[in-house]
């Protein structure tokens, strides 16, 4: 690599997507189709990068049934704490269900069930994301590979394009854009749980420096479960199974689903163990055509899951698997910062989960129809501007926000591993993240608000590591936004535990937006569409 | 992590290169490409399935380094061995059409 200084690529677009997993896919394709010119670019690699991509996922696909719909809407409706919007749900199961068929129809190769015919109800992630990489392409889309955006351009207008570097050849790009589509994931705190290490919550501290709002940030306490070694991350296997203590005794009422916090309170005394033992012979087949990477971690280690106990932990995926995100405004997806669009995880999950979801299914069926909407909208909003949409002066939002952007020489700063490790420290633990109390809360916010004036000051990289200083200033903004709102929501709701509220409050049934970069704020607005649901539930 | 890249199976193709989403490769100028920053390997697999020539093996302890020998590799048949079960590369049909998860999922919500 070279260090010289490189002369910026400089490029124009009518709309650029950042991101490209699933979501960003979907938008770059749409923006495409609507007329736009587009490029899309990826910190890692589009086709490779993000959750979607190492592994097989279920998709919310149900037919047009009014009883199979309304049964897909209700069933975690109670969940999620009331809070998903039934309009939202039903046009994400109508978009799911023709983005499905779009693929079919481009050529994945969909398994056939007992009726004769394809099963939409999954995916295989390296076969989707191969398939949607090569859509972007013969849309005519440009993409630009291992380009991380550091920062949104702005004007008076709003939102203007971004400009990043090539990691891999150092050169600097800048983008004017009409219209900007952030695709880029959750904040998973580079936990390693399978395929989220490039998911460090960029997309919201680019957004925050913008002024866009965020939206239920408490949900953001999602663990997975993975073997004590993997970083596999595939929930919804362990339904089969039995969780054991060290001597052999079963561990009553722990499971997959609800019964997760059993096994997370009794993680923080002693270890715990799981054997797929509830899997027949049959099952068993079924299960290793459904998630082939599942037992490559068992494969190669030769433990057999069917028959062995092993030993489990708990894999923090923050919103990767909450449901918090970038709040959006209307049904194109848009923010409240002009010319700014927010699609898949990096978006709130609340409109289709409320305040839980299991990770896949919805989040999947989210970024397909969010990317969909976004990448249409914003093609619209950049179409409609005149022909002077590439001269508007935009600037950089970060000499504005004063979070570094480069990193800086000096030794007494402190380093990219350093937060790191202190925010990790702050997000990873159960008994401050998952089981959240006020006291709790308001020590670890002391100490991250001490951490952000911090990096303000500057960062350097350590030595060896890829992270940057936009990632970890990022993981930051992204733990205060989420432990301001959990602090705010005084209640136990959806997947937002409170051990100082234990209870579900119905006063309390409203969103939470929050927003600011020094001064985080927090207000609650009414759940709009089915404000009456917790009373009549009560009643 | 990443613990084995055959010199004798590689091409230089540097798709590894290309494809890893945490930039774990470096391309080497008229040589095959090496394991350059390892600890930012975040254990996906995903170099294994684009690998051509099956040069490439993950190790699924996502925490540490474990210094894997490639000849335990060869002879436990573990080269290539993803992308063989995902069925992809020449002549091989992908085994997405064979994925099971519905049958998975009705069986998780216990209805036979």
């Amino acid at each position: 690599m070279s260090k010289d200084a490189k002369e910026a690529l400089k490029l124009q677009a009518d709309v650029l997507v950042i991101g490209g997993g699933p979501a960003g896919a979907w938008a770059a394709i749409t923006a495409a189709g609507q007329g736009a010119s587009v490029i899309l670019v990826d910190k890692g690699y589009c086709g490779t990068s993000g959750a979607t991509a190492p592994s097989g996922t279920a998709i919310w696909y149900v037919k047009p049934e009014q009883q199979a719909r309304e049964n897909a809407m209700m069933s975690r409706m109670d969940m999620g704490g009331n809070l998903a919007e039934r309009p939202w749900m039903q046009r994400v199961l109508d978009q799911t269900y023709h983005s499905m068929h779009q693929i079919r129809d481009w050529g994945y190769p969909f398994p056939t069930d007992e009726t004769g015919g394809p099963n939409y109800i999954s995916v295989q992630g390296p076969e989707y994301m191969r398939l949607m990489r090569k859509r972007v392409q013969k849309a005519g889309v440009r993409i630009l590979d291992h380009s991380p955006a550091l920062e949104l351009l702005s004007d008076s207008h709003g939102v203007a394009g971004a400009a990043g570097i090539n990691e891999q050849t150092r050169q600097p790009w800048r983008i004017d854009a009409a219209a900007v589509v952030i695709a880029t994931g959750g904040c998973a705190f580079l936990s390693k749980a399978l395929g989220t290490n490039v998911l460090t919550g960029d997309g919201y501290l680019m957004a925050g420096e913008a002024g866009a709002e965020f939206s239920g940030m408490e949900f953001s306490t999602a663990y997975a479960i993975v073997p004590y070694f993997s970083p596999v991350t595939k929930t919804a296997l362990y339904q089969f199974a039995t969780f054991y203590y060290e001597d052999g005794r079963v561990i009553d009422g722990a499971g997959s689903r609800r019964g997760r916090s059993i096994i997370a309170k009794t993680l923080l005394k002693e270890p715990v163990y799981a054997c797929l033992d509830k899997a027949d012979k049959a099952l068993q087949v079924s299960m290793r055509k459904a998630q082939p990477n599942f037992f490559l971690s068992f494969d190669r280690l030769k433990i057999d899951p069917f028959t062995e106990k092993f030993p489990i932990t708990l894999r923090f995926e923050g919103t990767v698997r909450g449901t918090g995100g970038i709040n959006i405004v209307d049904e194109t997806c848009a923010t409240k910062v002009p010319g700014l669009f927010a699609a898949g995880d990096a978006a709130t999950r609340e409109l289709i989960c409320g305040g839980f979801t299991g990770g896949g299914s919805h989040n999947a069926a989210w970024a397909m129809s969010s990317g969909y909407w976004a990448g249409e909208g914003a093609a619209r909003f950049a179409l409609k501007q005149g022909e002077n949409r590439f001269n508007r002066n935009a600037r950089g939002l970060s000499g504005l926000s004063g979070v570094p952007v480069q990193a800086e020489g000096s030794r007494s700063r402190i380093n990219t591993e350093e937060v790191v490790r202190l925010v990790q420290d702050e997000v990873f633990p159960y008994d401050r993240n998952w089981f959240r109390s006020e006291e709790g809360l308001t020590a670890s916010l002391g100490r991250l608000n001490q951490l952000w004036l911090e990096i303000k000051q500057g960062i350097r990289t350590a030595e060896g590591s890829r992270v940057g200083v936009r990632e970890v200033a990022a993981m930051t903004a992204t733990a205060r936004w989420m432990y301001e709102s959990g602090l705010a929501r005084r209640e136990t709701r959806g997947m937002h535990v409170r051990t100082d509220f234990p209870e579900r409050d119905a006063a309390q049934h409203y969103r939470l937006i929050s927003g600011g970069l020094d001064q985080v704020w927090v207000k609650p607005i009414t759940a709009t569409d089915n404000g009456n649901i917790e009373e009549a539930l009560q009643a | 992590m990443i613990e084995v890249l055959s010199a004798d199976r590689c091409i230089s193709c540097n798709q590894c290169v290309k494809i890893c989403p945490t930039n774990v490769f470096q391309e080497v100028e008229n040589g095959i490409p090496v394991i350059a920053r390892q600890s930012d390997c975040q254990t996906c697999f995903m170099c294994e399935l684009y690998c051509p020539v099956d040069a490439l093996y993950v190790l699924p302890n996502a925490d540490g380094i474990e210094q894997v020998q490639e000849s335990a590799v060869i002879e436990n048949k573990l080269l290539g061995s993803y992308r063989e079960r995902v069925g992809w590369g020449k002549g091989r049909k992908s085994t997405a059409s064979d994925d099971e998860s519905y049958i998975v999922f009705r069986r998780a919500r216990g209805s036979n």
